[in-house]
């Protein structure tokens, strides 16, 4: 029984950092770019999320749709002015870029929300899921987080496989110059991406401070990494390998932690990335690479 | 020849600068004329420098993006910091000099040490895959350093893992790290380590070793059907730059008095990264300046309080927003070919 609380807590960790790498993964395969500010995303939406249910008395619902749209407007805004006019720079200097607008976030909200950790209000009104006559319970927040990767896989798998936008978006990240040609606007779809990967930031956001009630400037941060190594685990561009990437990785830390060792939880997580990629160098799913002479 | 005469001038100024920067430093500080707050500077600088300098080398001349260098200082730090504690409690050996040049020559062994290990599957990845392994590894090594004890009794070291019951002197206290560390850090060990460090990468990228490592970055394939050995040039620039690294560290751990293995995060190596970037990437010098500049940049900006690392932020995008802007370069460009043009009508009418 302890094994299966573990394990759903495993997968519901899971669940958060594959929606996040949904939005690094997505990012990079459109804009062959690795945006660190994606983290902060997360912590923009948990505090605006923290400040329409606590300040504004919004219902949850209402204060999720809230940081949705102000996450949404922010990955578009950040887009337009800081990588947008690097399309043709190195990707090293949109990196940089991408770093600069990390730390931009972080000192924003240090200045706005202070550097005190808030507790996050419970936000999920779900009970708790009592199975086996009482021996594993399982927490509102982990059934919601998980019901809500399900709905966000599926309807993401449905957008870019049957619409036309989403068929754009993966049309510009085979070839960037081809969609050009057939008539496809580039630059809405790159505006699109990061909308997408926001707005589910955001998602991811209050999500994950629904289960770890902290919030801080630097919250994004761990998740953020931990997430785009998810991204990397399954193949980064690749939409089904960021789920699976980012479920096993939560498994691997939490059982980590709780049967090999606490204090090594993280180092387990990266350890096992590292074996993965020497066994396959793109990831799970990622499509090898091929090299012309 | 003329490129020869343009490396050999571009070198004699690299070291002339540093050489007159420490003249003119070390003055300054013998009567005193510099703040105090910068003094204190002095020693973190050149640990930055060393590091900038080193981080070059992987990733302008072999063109790889390391994400995990500060885990190489960590390495370094700690391995200086143990060293020079077990030679003081153990054997008594006083001599401050010397203990801090074994400190700094062990702590680069021992980053050698792992930069092998590390390099060995890191290095046949490619791009960004390589860039997050590195940065796994960078984690993997804070995390591990965090449950590292070592104490010494007598003459004796005691090691543990996770479990913190040991006897002795503690030397490392796990996540507490290293405390009341005797620090014995100097101006002129920084200097020297900064000179020692640009003898290694300016021979190194001037000789046949560095010229087949531009071979690899510029075309991996061509350098290799040309007979070019891939792995163990890329495995010499990763080394020595893990290396150089664990003795900027050194440096840098015998300087504080209190060290905590989280201080070499991922920000650390972030903050190494953009000093070679905005340095110009494959360019010592401009790693030299910018790590110094922005180093000293933070501090300055004090005054703006709470607004400091947000102007810093503002600052580090618009930096790159404007080098990377087309206006921008275009008119640099016309700019120096106007200034040589006039160079050369001066030229002929002498």
């Amino acid at each position: 029984m302890v094994f299966l609380s573990n394990l759903v807590n495993g997968i519901s960790l899971g669940s958060i950092y594959a929606i996040i790498a949904l939005g690094y993964t997505m990012v990079y395969g459109i804009a062959k770019m690795l945006n660190f500010a994606h983290g902060d995303i997360i912590m923009v939406g948990a505090y605006i999320a923290y400040c329409a249910a606590q300040y504004w008395g919004f219902p949850p619902i209402l204060s999720l749709v809230v940081a949705m749209a102000v996450c949404t407007i922010l990955g578009i805004t950040i887009e337009k002015l800081a990588y947008k006019p690097l399309r043709q720079a190195t990707s090293l200097a949109v990196l940089i870029t991408a770093i600069g607008m990390s730390y931009l976030l972080q000192n924003l909200a240090l200045l706005i929300w202070g550097a005190n950790p808030k507790v996050f209000p419970a936000m999920i009104g779900v009970d708790t899921l009592t199975l086996f006559s009482g021996q594993l319970a399982i927490r509102g927040a982990t059934i919601v987080t998980i019901v809500a990767n399900i709905i966000i896989m599926i309807v993401l798998t449905l957008f870019t496989s049957r619409t036309k936008l989403g068929k754009a978006m993966r049309c510009v990240s085979e070839d960037r110059g081809a969609a050009e040609l057939m008539g496809i606007n580039v630059n809405t779809t790159i505006s699109l991406t990061f909308a997408i990967g926001s707005c589910l930031a955001a998602v991811a956001g209050l999500l994950l401070c629904s289960s770890y009630p902290m919030l801080m400037p630097t919250t994004g941060s761990m998740p953020g990494i931990k997430a785009f190594t998810a991204a990397v685990f399954g193949g980064i561009g690749s939409i089904p390998g960021a789920m699976i990437g980012g479920i096993l990785l939560g498994v691997i830390e939490i059982l980590g932690k709780a049967y090999i060792s606490t204090e090594l939880g993280d180092a387990i997580v990266f350890a096992v990335l590292i074996i993965v990629l020497l066994v396959r160098p793109t990831g799970l799913l990622g499509k090898p690479m091929r090299e012309k002479v | 020849m003329k490129s020869k005469r343009n490396k050999l001038i571009y070198n004699l100024v690299t070291f002339g600068l540093v050489i007159a920067a420490y003249l003119v430093l070390s003055y300054m500080v013998q009567n005193k004329l510099i703040s105090r707050s910068l003094r204190g500077q002095l020693i973190p600088i050149c640990s930055w420098i060393v590091m900038a300098v080193s981080l070059n080398l992987v990733v302008g001349i072999s063109g790889e993006l390391c994400l995990g260098h500060a885990g190489f200082m960590s390495i370094g730090a700690f391995s200086g910091i143990l060293i020079s504690g077990y030679l003081l409690n153990a054997f008594q050996f006083e001599n401050a000099e010397l203990r801090l040049l074994i400190a700094i020559v062990f702590g680069g062994i021992m980053a050698g040490i792992l930069g092998v290990l590390i390099g060995i599957p890191v290095l046949r990845l490619r791009g960004d895959y390589l860039a997050i392994v590195t940065l796994a590894f960078g984690e993997i090594i804070k995390n591990v350093m965090n449950c590292i004890y070592v104490s010494v009794e007598g003459r004796h070291l005691n090691f543990s893992f996770i479990n913190n019951e040991i006897e002795g002197v503690r030397l490392l206290n796990g996540p507490n790290g290293a405390v009341a560390v005797k620090t014995i850090s100097t101006f002129t060990a920084g200097f020297l380590l900064i000179l020692f460090t640009l003898i290694v990468v300016l021979n190194l990228i001037n000789s046949h070793t560095g010229r087949a490592i531009m071979a690899i970055r510029d075309n991996r394939i061509a350098a290799e059907s040309m007979g070019v050995p891939v792995t163990r040039y890329k495995m010499i620039a990763f080394v020595t730059s893990a290396v150089l690294a664990g003795m900027a560290g050194a440096l840098y751990g015998l300087n504080m008095a209190t060290l905590v293995p989280t201080k070499f995060s991922f920000n650390e190596s972030i903050n190494v990264l953009v000093f070679v970037v905005l340095g110009g990437i494959g360019n010592t010098l401009g790693s030299i300046i910018s790590a110094t500049a922005l180093t000293i940049l933070p501090e300055k900006l004090r005054f703006l309080q709470s607004y400091r690392m947000l102007v810093y932020a503002v600052v580090l995008i618009v930096v790159m927003l404007l080098t990377n802007n087309a206006l921008v370069k275009s008119f640099v460009s016309n700019l120096t070919a106007r200034l040589r043009k006039n160079q050369y009508k001066e030229g002929l009418s002498a």
